[in-house]
């Protein structure tokens, strides 16, 4: 089976008054039809970034330096503006984390909604309401007619991510790109619309790459995922491969960080230091300054992404197979 | 714990918002923000308050110390009624009590520099002759984990983490008693939030601090508070030992709100719970039910038109009926 979506050393710059800011440098990884990914990372690892530049809405200040997006055997990076103009919405679709600046605050919803489907669709006013209706009703919403007429401001943020999983749906895309599609929520709505997309995906088929910082919120929701460290793919593998085996030091870092239950009053585990500004000025591992395991020569070269066995991998010379 | 006097009681605490129209027609609206709300935080302890955006736990932690004026109830720290205190002699009980907030790049001065800020509430209260304000300066960052090379930066140019201990380290500059604590690592990264609630551990034990922790993130709060209240809707719906609110959650809303948190565990067959129904936006009342007493809002108002609301707050009376002995602290609820 062909991947969905390949994205294949993808390097990435932002032009800054400070010169050059690697953001990305060299991420491979590939989304299976119908299949929940997630990429996972702290601030500043490049995750949003990657979601953009596939679906090219990057500021004017970032420049994509190298690699190839491959979106059902096309190579996106090589479309005209117009060819990629078509596709999204209609094939890709993407949601973003705060659905209150993703509405347009002058229209209502429904006319919103319709201008999408009518955008892609070639479908006439009738035709368009009618599917405009039955994504709004696909999505959970609740009373569609009054939500149709209502502005963004009057519904809630639940409501409106909703909205924006319904306009993102109305073309029937096989792929959604979601950034971060809940961190404004509140914990119990967010509990809600993780489990509408898990549905979406499997009612549907619809592939999803979300993109979070959160990682229980990955656990619950993606089959396979990859943990973002300074614009690098530190670890990837399946859900169940990176939650029961971490390898890479820093994804182990990152879940003793997470408190639990049941751990009061005991010291966390921290990393020591900070998440690096500028990581595509660093020779080696972007990792090796706050790692307890680093050697000399992770300050001096970049490790590989070295197979685990699977769909596992981990960039980290302690993976490395033994000659 | 009973046996320490408490440092901050909470009695009664109210305060509604007034919302703006209804001016001509008389009908004036009103939002209850925090609504009856007792607790109690002993000398020495964590007392950690949950609840969504919107539930008042911001509202109260500022009434709390007495930065907004409650509509009713009284808030006693260290034995006095901060509500009937003079403004001279609430601007000398600040000293005692001092608050770290969210974002801690809004809430440092971008043109002071770190050493400024930390200087500050020393000058403002005199604490210390001028020449010694430098040392004690380097003394407090060095006790928040940063040091001398940071006095001539500017909040801008360090990192997030590091601001908020330089947050931490303004706070603790006049040696106060009590710390309110508000989202205090919601805005920083999973790594650097360990590494703050270690620090807040530390403080706590070498400085003997009090906390009032105010946070969204349950997991954060179970961490790091003795004793949990869980507030919906500006009520506290249950008030507990911070194991017992985690292990045996009694309140329904508690009980949905434990199960939606999605834990970083796969395999474990477990399914995230959801609320059914919308967000509540926060309960509206008009002044003429408000002024008829407290048990009308909840049988007009919610009944109505807030289900989601009602199956909770019906739930919760059945809860207090058959197991009074419990801990449930609201005494709306009784009624």
């Amino acid at each position: 089976m062909s991947a969905l979506l390949d994205v294949r050393d993808l390097y990435l710059e932002f032009k800054t008054s400070r010169g050059r800011l690697k953001a990305l440098n060299g991420i491979t990884f590939d989304v299976q039809p119908g299949e929940a990914f997630g990429l996972v990372g702290e601030t500043g690892c490049g995750k949003t970034v990657t979601g953009l530049s596939i679906l090219q809405l990057l500021p004017r200040s970032a420049t994509i330096t190298g690699g190839q997006v491959f979106f059902e055997d096309i190579d996106l990076l090589g479309l005209s503006r117009s060819q990629i103009e078509n596709l999204r919405g209609s094939k890709i679709a993407m949601i973003f984390q705060d659905p209150s600046t993703s509405l347009n605050p002058v229209f209502t919803i429904g006319s919103q909604i319709e201008r999408v489907v009518r955008q892609h669709m070639k479908v006439n006013r009738q035709k368009a309401r009618e599917k405009v209706g039955e994504v709004m009703q696909a999505v959970g919403l609740p009373d569609v007619k009054r939500i149709m007429g209502s502005y963004p401001h009057q519904l809630s943020g639940g409501m409106q991510q909703r909205v924006m999983i319904a306009m993102a749906l109305s073309c029937s895309p096989r792929l959604l790109i979601a950034d971060e599609p809940t961190t404004s929520l509140d914990v119990t709505i967010q509990a809600q619309i993780l489990k509408l997309l898990r549905e979406l995906q499997t009612k549907f088929g619809i592939a999803v790459i979300l993109i979070t910082h959160n990682l229980g919120v990955i656990a619950q929701t993606c089959d396979r995922l990859a943990v973002l460290y300074g614009g690098r793919i530190a670890e990837k593998g399946s859900t169940s491969d990176i939650f029961n085996h971490p390898q890479h030091s820093y994804t182990r870092g990152l879940m003793s960080a997470i408190p639990r239950p049941g751990m009061r009053g005991m010291k966390m585990d921290t990393i020591p230091g900070n998440v690096p500004s500028n990581p595509g000025a660093m020779t080696g591992c972007p990792f090796a300054p706050r790692c307890e395991f680093a050697m000399e020569r992770c300050s001096v070269m970049v490790p590989p992404l070295y197979p685990l066995g699977g769909t596992h991998f981990s960039a980290c010379f302690l993976a490395e197979p033994k000659a | 714990m009973n046996t320490l006097t408490p440092l901050l009681q909470v009695r009664s605490l109210t305060k509604h918002f007034r919302l703006p129209g209804g001016l001509l027609s008389g009908k004036a609206r009103y939002v209850y923000a925090v609504d009856d709300v007792d607790f109690e935080v002993a000398s020495g302890e964590v007392l950690g308050l949950v609840g969504e955006s919107g539930c008042g736990k911001t509202t109260l932690g500022r009434m709390a110390l007495h930065l907004i004026e409650p509509t009713a109830g009284q808030v006693i720290f260290c034995g006095q009624d901060l509500t009937a205190l003079k403004r001279e002699e609430m601007r000398h009980m600040r000293q005692q009590m001092q608050v770290v907030f969210q974002n801690p790049l809004s809430s440092l001065s971008p043109r002071f520099k770190v050493e400024q800020i930390v200087a500050e509430p020393i000058i403002t209260h005199h604490v210390l002759p001028k020449e010694q304000v430098r040392d004690r300066v380097i003394e407090l960052l060095e006790q928040v984990g940063l040091g001398k090379q940071h006095l001539d930066r500017f909040p801008h140019e360090i990192s997030g983490g590091q601001c908020q201990r330089v947050a931490v380290a303004r706070a603790l500059a006049v040696n106060p008693k009590l710390l309110v604590l508000d989202e205090p690592t919601s805005a920083l990264d999973v790594s650097v939030q360990a590494q703050i609630i270690n620090l807040l551990e530390e403080l706590k034990k070498t400085h003997g601090l009090t906390y009032l922790f105010i946070s969204h993130d349950l997991n954060i709060v179970q961490q790091i508070s003795d004793r949990i209240g869980v507030m919906y809707l500006g009520k506290l719906v249950e008030l507990g030992p911070s194991e017992s609110i985690f292990n045996q959650p009694l309140h329904p809303y508690t009980k949905a709100l434990f199960g939606a948190i999605p834990l970083p565990v796969v395999d474990s067959g477990r399914q995230l719970t959801s609320l059914p129904g919308v967000e509540e936006r926060l309960p509206e009342i008009r002044s003429s039910t408000f002024f008829k007493g407290r048990a009308l809002p909840f049988t007009s108002q919610y009944r109505q038109s807030k289900a989601r609301a009602l199956v909770l707050l019906t739930h919760c009376r059945k809860q207090r009926a058959y197991s009074p002995s419990k801990e449930l602290a609201d005494p709306a609820l009784h009624g």
